[in-house]
């Protein structure tokens, strides 16, 4: 195996591609009782169409997700409890891109790896189960509807892209999935979970070769090809300029979001990543002036805060929280921005920032989740994400500048807000 | 290697967690003051206040510059109801000196600033800053509003309200919206200087330097505190159960039925209990998730929580709202069935291996390990996970039965839709 030391941070990965082209990477954490596997595909609630043996197929929204919660079945039953069984807590998650299944365990780690390896690239549905799973997914989506963060936010994407399929609700909704029969279950699988679209990352105190081994002998010899997706041909401007709906909530809440430009894989991916998320922080971020005086004058509060996003062949700066007055902090982002455009960054202030960033990043590698997720991401996206401390060592304050005039401007923003109901009663009865 | 805890100062008690394996080291400094309804929105306003500014650094963008300068360190300040207490005060996290460019120590400024933002805050004519004051005060009550945003967390918090109603356990962390309304910049500041003099104060941390360091970092930073007389730790009283079922509906414009179920706990043998609640909903191995959600398809979550120092067990589920008889119904009888003490072997290993590698990578995050050891401070117990880990392990299935038998339904909550939207 191939391993790499990162002095700065202090961590080292073992690297290793398997003859049927899955990635495997192990990062030793001496001293940590648990031990933690991700398993991950390059499929997620973006890739609903995509090229299979010749063929462009279209399949509902949310079917990944769906996906990822029929996998869990077994011939033998339900590998959930086989893992739980042994101490393991496992569990899966499906964001826009990727899905990932992964336990944590502090015995028996091996065993667990083999079930989890096993019940990932083994499918097993059958029509009867998967209508059964109907009612739970339709219950999963009814409770993120009454979720007013996740409908500001799904909002926000709908305004910002007109085609793209960041639009599309990752569960899907209750009508979409009705569609979802085993076959087209078994499809997606054959597409996606094959070992040449996925890549296995553990963390903690294991010994690569036998990760690599027990890969080797659980999974199929054989990989398949890459897979063609269409994610839309997405224009410059925006959907629509603002979207608002009322709820069941104490105040108005808000979120801004800018389009910014997409940016291809490779090394470069994590550069724009660092300088969208320190472009944020200088701009809006805790220590900036503008969340100082938008703070002082009562437009925002503690909820406040924002982030740059990259999904494939879209990216975003959005920010938001609780105010009463959100056009009026739309206004001053978009000001504050022109005037970092004109006037430059505050060099001591930049400074500052770049190292808070750091020991925030650093931080980070104390969860063995967030580790294993920003590998796969990596990996995905083709570069090393364990390389941020020489990035933020070659990003100058023009960087800065040159994104937030590219990106942070009136035309590109949209307005996402939800407001409380008006004009009823909120009585209770007993 | 192992944790100590001893006595720095009057009432003020160090918790020291050696440990080289993480980033960063922790450091958190919590005011333990019994959960009243006079003093709830006040404390959780204070923490806000103090957070604002200090003597040497009078705002957010001194303070912010500060932290980021020390790489990004963090102080946030904390508002937990632990028990019948009410835990108040500061959590920082900072990388560790090794990962400094420069070779910088971090934990002396550091708590240095944690010292100054508990000790010398920045005043105006012997009372907070009015601007402080005020804008905290109107977040407060935002937040306390806000609370019913979430409707799963607001449903779990109106079931043990209605089911522990005079009782302390009832008060919300943040206290009550009119409590906050109420609250004026004098009578703040008196009660700040109350805590400082007599609250029960913990310390915690978790990093790789050596005691003594710690410890001289801290008598430096908070030289200055006024300890007097200081008031023990009170104790939490179990739930008074009820004669019969009571059960409250309510309307909300929801699309999905939340449902909470508040049941007593005659027993007192806790490491049964744990068992038995991880068994019945504490667990995706639980016969709520392997039956109301798997067998059934009636929710996304069904599951069931163990309030130790209270002797209570809540279900919190989200169904359909015509679903919510049969919910209901498949609840009472999966409690049933472990009253019967029908429980598999495999389920019985598998709550039992949750439990203790809960216990065993407790250790692993400084988050978990920071709220586990104050709690146990602030509730009075002493076990450590390890012997919580052993009693674990000792725990037989007459046992569980046993304790199961004692378990009582005392209150029903259901938050439905509005006609309208049904």
């Amino acid at each position: 195996m191939k391993q790499t030391f990162y002095e700065r941070i202090g961590e080292a990965v073992y690297r290793e591609r398997l003859e049927n082209g899955l990635e495997v990477c192990v990062v030793p954490k001496p001293g940590y009782a648990k031990k933690y596997a991700f398993f991950a595909t390059r499929y997620g609630g973006m890739d609903t169409r995509f090229c299979l043996n010749g063929t462009w197929m279209d399949t509902p929204a949310g079917i990944a997700h769906y996906l990822e919660h029929k996998m869990f079945d077994t011939r033998e039953g339900n590998a959930l409890q086989e893992l739980a069984k042994n101490g393991a807590e496992p569990n899966a998650f499906t964001s826009n891109a990727m899905t990932g299944y992964y336990f944590d365990s502090t015995d028996h780690f091996e065993e667990n790896l083999k079930i989890l390896l096993s019940f990932v690239s083994i499918p097993y549905f059958t029509d009867e189960s998967v209508a059964k799973e109907q009612g739970i997914i339709a219950q999963e989506i009814r409770m993120i509807e009454d979720n007013p963060d996740w409908q500001i936010y799904t909002r926000m994407l709908k305004a910002l892209y007109h085609t793209s399929t960041a639009r599309t609700s990752i569960a899907g909704t209750v009508e979409s999935i009705s569609h979802i029969t085993a076959q087209t279950l078994y499809d997606c699988h054959k597409a996606f979970y094959t070992p040449s679209n996925m890549i296995l990352t553990v963390v903690g105190e294991v010994d690569p070769i036998h990760v690599v081994d027990l890969a080797r002998r659980v999974l199929p010899r054989v990989g398949g090809g890459a897979i063609a997706r269409d994610y839309g041909q997405e224009p410059e401007g925006v959907a629509q300029r603002e979207t608002a709906m009322e709820m069941e909530v104490a105040s108005p809440q808000f979120l801004v979001g800018f389009k910014c430009r997409s940016v291809p894989d490779g090394e470069d991916y994590l550069r724009a990543a660092v300088v969208g998320d320190l472009a944020c922080d200088l701009l809006l971020g805790e220590s900036s002036p503008l969340y100082h005086r938008l703070y002082d004058a009562g437009m925002i509060n503690t909820s406040f805060g924002g982030a740059y996003e990259m999904m494939p062949g879209v990216a975003y700066l959005y920010a938001g929280g609780d105010s009463k007055q959100a056009p009026a902090v739309l206004e001053a982002i978009c000001q504050e921005s022109r005037r970092l455009q004109e006037q430059g960054v505050d060099q001591a202030f930049f400074q500052r920032a770049r190292r808070a960033a750091f020991g925030s990043n650093l931080r980070g590698l104390n969860s063995f989740e967030n580790i294993a997720v920003t590998l796969t991401e990596g990996y995905f996206h083709g570069y090393d994400p364990f390389r941020f401390p020489q990035v933020f060592d070659s990003i100058t304050p023009e960087d800065i500048t040159d994104f937030l005039r590219e990106n942070v401007t009136q035309e590109r923003s949209v307005l996402s807000q939800i407001l409380p109901r008006s004009g009823e009663k909120g009585g209770n009865k007993a | 290697m192992e944790m100590t805890r001893t006595q720095i100062a009057r009432g003020v008690y160090l918790t020291y967690l050696p440990a080289r394996k993480f980033k960063t080291s922790l450091l958190s400094v919590q005011f333990v003051t019994p959960l009243r309804r006079e003093t709830a929105s006040a404390n959780a306003l204070l923490a806000a206040v103090l957070r604002r500014g200090t003597v040497s650094c009078p705002d957010m963008a001194a303070l912010s510059a500060r932290l980021d300068q020390l790489y990004g360190a963090t102080i946030d300040y904390t508002v937990r109801k632990r028990g019948e207490n009410q835990c108040v005060g500061f959590v920082a996290s900072f990388i560790d000196d090794a990962f400094a460019l420069g070779g910088e120590r971090l934990l002396e400024p550091v708590t240095d600033l944690m010292g100054e933002l508990v000790c010398s805050p920045a005043t105006y004519h012997g009372r907070f800053q009015p601007a402080y004051f005020e804008s905290e005060k109107t977040n407060l009550i935002d937040a306390i509003r806000a609370q019913v945003n979430d409707k799963r967390e607001y449903a779990d918090s109106r079931l043990l309200r209605l089911m522990c109603q005079a009782e302390p356990y009832a008060i919300p962390r943040l206290g009550e919206e009119e409590d906050a309304q109420a609250l004026q910049s004098r009578k703040l500041y008196a009660q700040y200087r109350e805590l400082l003099s007599s609250a029960h104060i913990e310390v915690i941390f978790s990093g790789s330097a050596p005691q003594e360091r710690v410890e001289q970092a801290l008598q430096g930073a908070f030289s200055t505190l006024p300890r007097e007389e200081v008031c023990p730790i009170l104790g939490t009283q179990p739930h008074e159960g009820r004669q019969e079922a009571q059960s409250v509906t309510e309307e909300m414009d929801v699309t999905q039925g939340k449902l909470g179920m508040g049941f007593t706990c005659g027993s007192d043998d806790m490491p049964a209990l744990l068992m038995g609640n991880t068994l019945f909903g504490g667990s995706s191995n639980s016969k709520l998730f392997m039956n109301v959600r798997e067998k059934l398809s009636l929710c996304y979550y069904a599951s069931s929580a163990y309030h130790r120092q209270k002797g209570i067990i809540t279900v919190s589920s989200g169904v359909e709202f015509r679903d919510r008889p049969r919910a209901q119904e498949e609840i009472l009888a999966q409690l049933e069935a472990l009253q019967q003490g029908k429980i598999e072997d495999w389920e019985m290993e598998g709550a039992r291996s949750c439990l203790l590698n809960a216990y065993a990578s407790m250790g692993d995050s400084q988050g978990k390990i920071e709220n586990f050891y104050l709690s146990q401070a602030a509730t009075g117990q002493e076990e450590t996970p390890q012997q919580l880990s052993e009693q674990v392990s000792q725990v037989t299935l007459e046992r569980i039965v046993r304790a199961m038998e004692t378990v009582r339904l005392d209150t029903v909550y259901f938050l439905t839709g509005k006609e309208r939207a049904q």
